[in-house]
């Protein structure tokens, strides 16, 4: 029999007001096995923790019973309490008294039966509770980050700085990612390369940071501490050791029908190519889909003019197989494909452009050499229109476009408006918005010298159509401050398209089993206090693929989760949570249900010997690992023969709560 | 028109089952409206009338058969707000105020412009059949 | 249905750690009222209510039992709200085909953030129960005081 003591905490009105806790205490103490009930003001309080410190040692108390704010709020702190006073602390139940009664309802007397019905239900299960020891599990000091954009790369130097192996696996040929894209950044319109390419060479450099590019994760196991990855290192059909960047191969390939994903296809490149001139690795790949050898079987004049013999078309995907301690999701962006907004002409005129593809057009390394010209007939624009909110802040129900706000569309927007009137002072610009948001330091007084110094013209009002006539686009919307529909015979048009979680993060979070929203942002551990975590253990969040943001909050971000991730890796042992399934081996029969429903693949069998009354001999029984289980206590329930439970909410527990809810 | 002031906000909000507060009034309806120029008041207007409860402008207003019921504004906005059927449901709330004075099926053939759209018979019906 | 002034439903509520229990404290920090006879039971996940309890609550002589989780795919532990859903779907055909009103049971989303939700799903809930009276069918008369 348990000796169980329970303590009311009023804290201070908030449940006092609405609750008679003296009555509470004093229905307990007639609860069987409650040796010791009282009340007080705040049991959190230093005060009320000695209390039930002197409590527990003077009526050598078994288990405790809180009657106060919710479990969330305050089980850690009074589970450290019991500790102190030697008890363990998987012993101590809260009954939540504030949240779920006072704090709900009016009536004295209703609260105070409610209360004493919650009290007597932790009672109830405390009389059940056993004492559990958490397990330890060591931790592998490496780290895993995938995604080699700005996020990837940031977090990448800090977890490196920090002392600890990492690895940057990146899908595409080299990192550096959107932001490698990006002509000029706002609002300071300083030029992205170049602050962006002294940090991947710091990367490529850094002797803790190995850069895996072109590469994918192909499966993931274990768990916090203890990950295990398989990597797919794609065939680039080049010897990265022995190619030396000199881009002869790129030139001489017959090739050129290939689409530049890194122009975002505004123009062609080879088949074996370098995707830009600062890439990292500076190691060329070849595009299998358009080689000619790889079609024909003839061709190889990139193998012929190779000097350093890196040209290799017998090369195979190759797995690599890498633990890790930590996981750090950086897997950025891509814009939403405009061609579902037919309104705007997107698909009926290459001078409909959408934002990246304007930014690579002003871009000096891009395909026109940050000339602005028309991509229909090279001829320089006369009159822009850029439509904001493309694809942003639609209904969840609408049949396109995202609900959310893409947050930076209004500030580059601002910034490409500034770039052409500051390059080409001939060229008239109107923006269409809906609203101007520029929260951010700096960022309201940038839009505004778009709007006084550059003379752009705003326009409140959304375009409702643009159609392609002869040599312009005409363009039909409606000024909404004016009151008037105003058409303007345009060059070119930008559309400010709503960025989207690249394509690869749905499978990655089922890969990783963390938590999507349904637009495919990956879920933060709580929204406010716990932003750079995933709520799985081992998981962290790094730049947009958690949500739109802009580059300094990104970096901002990207240092959060390398912080994140150098206090686990700190770390020399994790405390698991005792909280886990196991098997009763002798009601177990092997039939494997359990393993199929466990979503983390913490269920193995093994072949043990059992004596028991029913059974003697060696029988395939489940065996739970502490350590990857999590405690959802979906086996429990699909066990056929009742064998599995759930320390913490054991069966029994469960029940007993009923149990005293329903007297 | 002193008759109008029995209908209400929630009247045309149940017969149209639109609902203005979704509305972010970012004007992409009125951007697309081909009658733009015609209208007295424009498809945005008319949501944010409605929200605010100024239905009498509304009834009064020949915007609402100006409006050519092509859709366009319910195609085009991004969150669903269907301007068109609003436009519709104070049509609806003045016609049926008038008692059953209106055309039918049958009245339309005689009246009918060999030159006129298919589109605008269809719309003509939608206006005048109800 | 001659319901007894006096009575008042009694229901059991089983709401999941991460999603639902942290709505129905977020209707506490909120202030929204419910009504007193919902007791809450915490479960880690959605998925550890066995079909059982229910019954076992019905046989105490509770008058409704409702369950609440995450909503689907955006379950803490990724897949445990899909198989609560699929286990709550055969129960409540079980308990229809034992006569047992439709109504009594509920399976209900709310999100650690819709405070708001959870209080309305009670308040509905303990209306619907209040409407179809005493759950006398499954309850165990050897159980009563």
């Amino acid at each position: 029999m348990q000796r169980i003591g329970v303590f009311v905490c009023w804290c201070g009105s908030n449940i006092a007001a609405t609750v008679d806790v003296k009555a509470v205490a004093e229905a307990a103490k007639h609860e069987p096995g409650v040796v010791f009930s009282t009340d007080y003001q705040y049991m959190c309080s230093e005060n009320g923790q000695a209390m039930i410190r002197e409590a527990i040692k003077e009526h050598r108390l078994t288990g405790v019973v809180i009657c106060s704010c919710s479990p969330r709020m305050h089980e850690a702190t009074f589970r450290k309490t019991a500790v102190s006073a030697g008890l363990n602390p998987y012993m101590v139940e809260i009954a939540n008294i504030r949240e779920q009664c006072s704090w709900i309802h009016k009536d004295m007397a209703e609260g105070t039966e409610k209360a004493i019905i919650l009290a007597r239900a932790a009672i109830a299960k405390v009389h059940l509770n056993a004492p559990l020891v958490a397990g330890t599990s060591p931790v592998t000091k490496r780290a895993l980050v995938i995604g080699g954009g700005i996020a990837g790369i940031q977090t990448a130097l800090d977890i490196a700085d920090a002392g600890f192996e990492v690895d940057i696996v990146e899908k595409a040929p080299t990192i550096g990612g959107r932001m490698a894209q990006l002509d000029k950044t706002f609002p300071t319109l300083d030029c992205s390369a170049c602050i962006l390419t002294p940090k991947m060479v710091d990367a490529a450099q850094h002797e803790k940071i190995n850069i895996i590019s072109y590469a994918e994760l192909d499966s993931l196991s274990g768990f916090v501490g203890n990950f295990t990855a398989k990597i797919r290192k794609k065939a680039r059909f080049i010897d990265e050791t022995k190619c030396t960047g000199c881009g002869i191969c790129t030139e001489k390939c017959p090739s050129r029908k290939g689409l530049n994903d890194f122009n975002m296809g505004l123009n062609t490149r080879g088949a074996v190519y370098i995707p830009f001139a600062q890439a990292i690795p500076n190691v060329a790949v070849i595009d299998s889909a358009q080689c000619i050898h790889f079609r024909t079987g003839k061709c190889g004049l990139c193998e012929k003019n190779c000097s350093a013999g890196a040209i290799k078309f017998d090369q195979k995907d190759e797995i690599l197989e890498r633990e890790y301690g930590a996981i750090v999701v950086a897997t950025g962006f891509k814009p939403i494909d405009a061609s579902a907004f037919n309104e705007y002409a997107y698909s009926d005129s290459p001078d409909v452009v959408t934002s990246l593809e304007f930014e690579r057009i002003m871009n000096a390394a891009g395909p026109t050499k940050g000339k602005l010209v028309r991509p229909s007939d090279g001829k320089h624009p006369h009159e822009i229109v850029f439509i904001q909110c493309v694809g942003s802040r639609c209904t969840e129900d609408a049949t396109k476009g995202k609900p959310y706000c893409s947050k930076i569309c209004c500030m580059y927007t601002a910034k490409h408006a500034m770039l052409v009137r500051e390059k080409y002072p001939d060229v008239k610009v109107h923006v269409f918005y809906i609203d101007a948001r520029t929260p951010g330091k700096n960022f309201d007084e940038f839009y505004r010298r778009a709007v006084e110094q550059y003379d752009v013209d705003y326009i409140k009002g959304m375009v409702g159509k643009v159609s392609v006539e002869q040599d312009h686009l005409h363009v039909q919307g409606s000024d909404l401050i004016n009151n008037e529909q105003i058409h303007i015979n345009a060059d070119m048009v930008v559309l400010a398209t709503a960025i989207e979680p690249d394509p690869t993060a749905r499978a990655l979070g089922t890969m990783l089993t963390a938590s999507m929203d349904t637009n495919d942002f990956f879920t933060e551990a709580h929204p406010k206090l716990r932003p750079v975590e995933s709520p799985t253990a081992g998981v962290f969040l790094s730049g947009v693929a958690q949500g739109p943001k802009d580059i300094p909050e990104t970096v901002a971000q990207a240092g959060a989760a390398a912080a994140k991730v150098i206090g686990l890796l700190c770390k020399n042992e994790l405390t698991c949570n005792p909280c886990v399934a196991h098997a009763n081996e002798a009601l177990c029969n092997g039939c494997s249900q359990c393993e199929r429903v466990c979503p983390y693949g913490a269920i193995t069998y093994e072949d043990k010997e059992v004596r028991s009354p029913e059974f003697r001999g060696i029988k395939r029984i489940a065996v739970v690992n502490g350590a990857i289980c999590q405690g959802c206590g979906a086996c429990t329930v699909t066990c056929p023969s009742g064998a599995m439970d759930l320390k913490g909410f054991s069966n029994s527990q469960i029940m007993a709560e009923v149990d005293a809810i329903c007297r | 028109m002193s008759l109008t002031n029995t209908v209400t906000a929630e009247d045309l909000i149940r017969i149209s089952g639109v609902d203005p507060s979704k509305c972010m009034q970012c004007g992409k309806c009125s951007g697309a409206c081909p009658s733009y120029d015609e209208m007295e008041y424009h498809p945005h207007q008319f949501v944010a009338m409605v929200r605010k409860g100024q239905i009498e402008k509304l009834m009064a207003s020949d915007a609402i058969y100006q409006c050519l019921s092509c859709f366009a504004c319910l195609e085009r906005c991004p969150r669903n707000v269907e301007p068109a059927k609003l436009i519709e449901a104070v049509r609806v709330a003045v016609i049926r105020q008038q008692g059953m004075n209106h055309m039918t099926a049958n009245d339309i053939p005689e009246k009918l412009d060999e030159k006129l759209p298919q589109q605008a018979i269809v719309s003509a019906m939608r206006k005048y059949s109800k | 249905m001659s319901v007894n002034q006096e009575w008042t439903p009694n229901i059991v509520a089983f709401c999941c750690n991460w999603c639902s229990y942290a709505g129905a404290d977020l209707a506490g920090s909120g202030r929204m009222n419910y009504p007193a006879n919902v007791k809450i039971i915490r479960i880690p996940c959605s998925c550890r209510l066995n079909p059982l309890f229910v019954l076992r609550a019905f046989q105490r002589g509770a008058d409704g039992v409702i369950l609440c989780g995450c909503h689907p795919g955006d379950c803490h532990y990724s897949t445990g709200n899909y198989y609560a859903r699929r286990r709550m779907t055969m129960l409540f055909s079980m308990l229809d085909y034992l006569g047992i009103e439709r109504g009594r049971t509920r399976v209900e989303w709310v999100s650690a953030a819709e405070g708001a939700k959870f209080a309305a799903t009670m308040n509905d809930f303990v209306k619907t129960i209040t409407d179809l009276g005493e759950n006398k069918k499954l309850e165990d008369l050897r159980c009563k005081k």
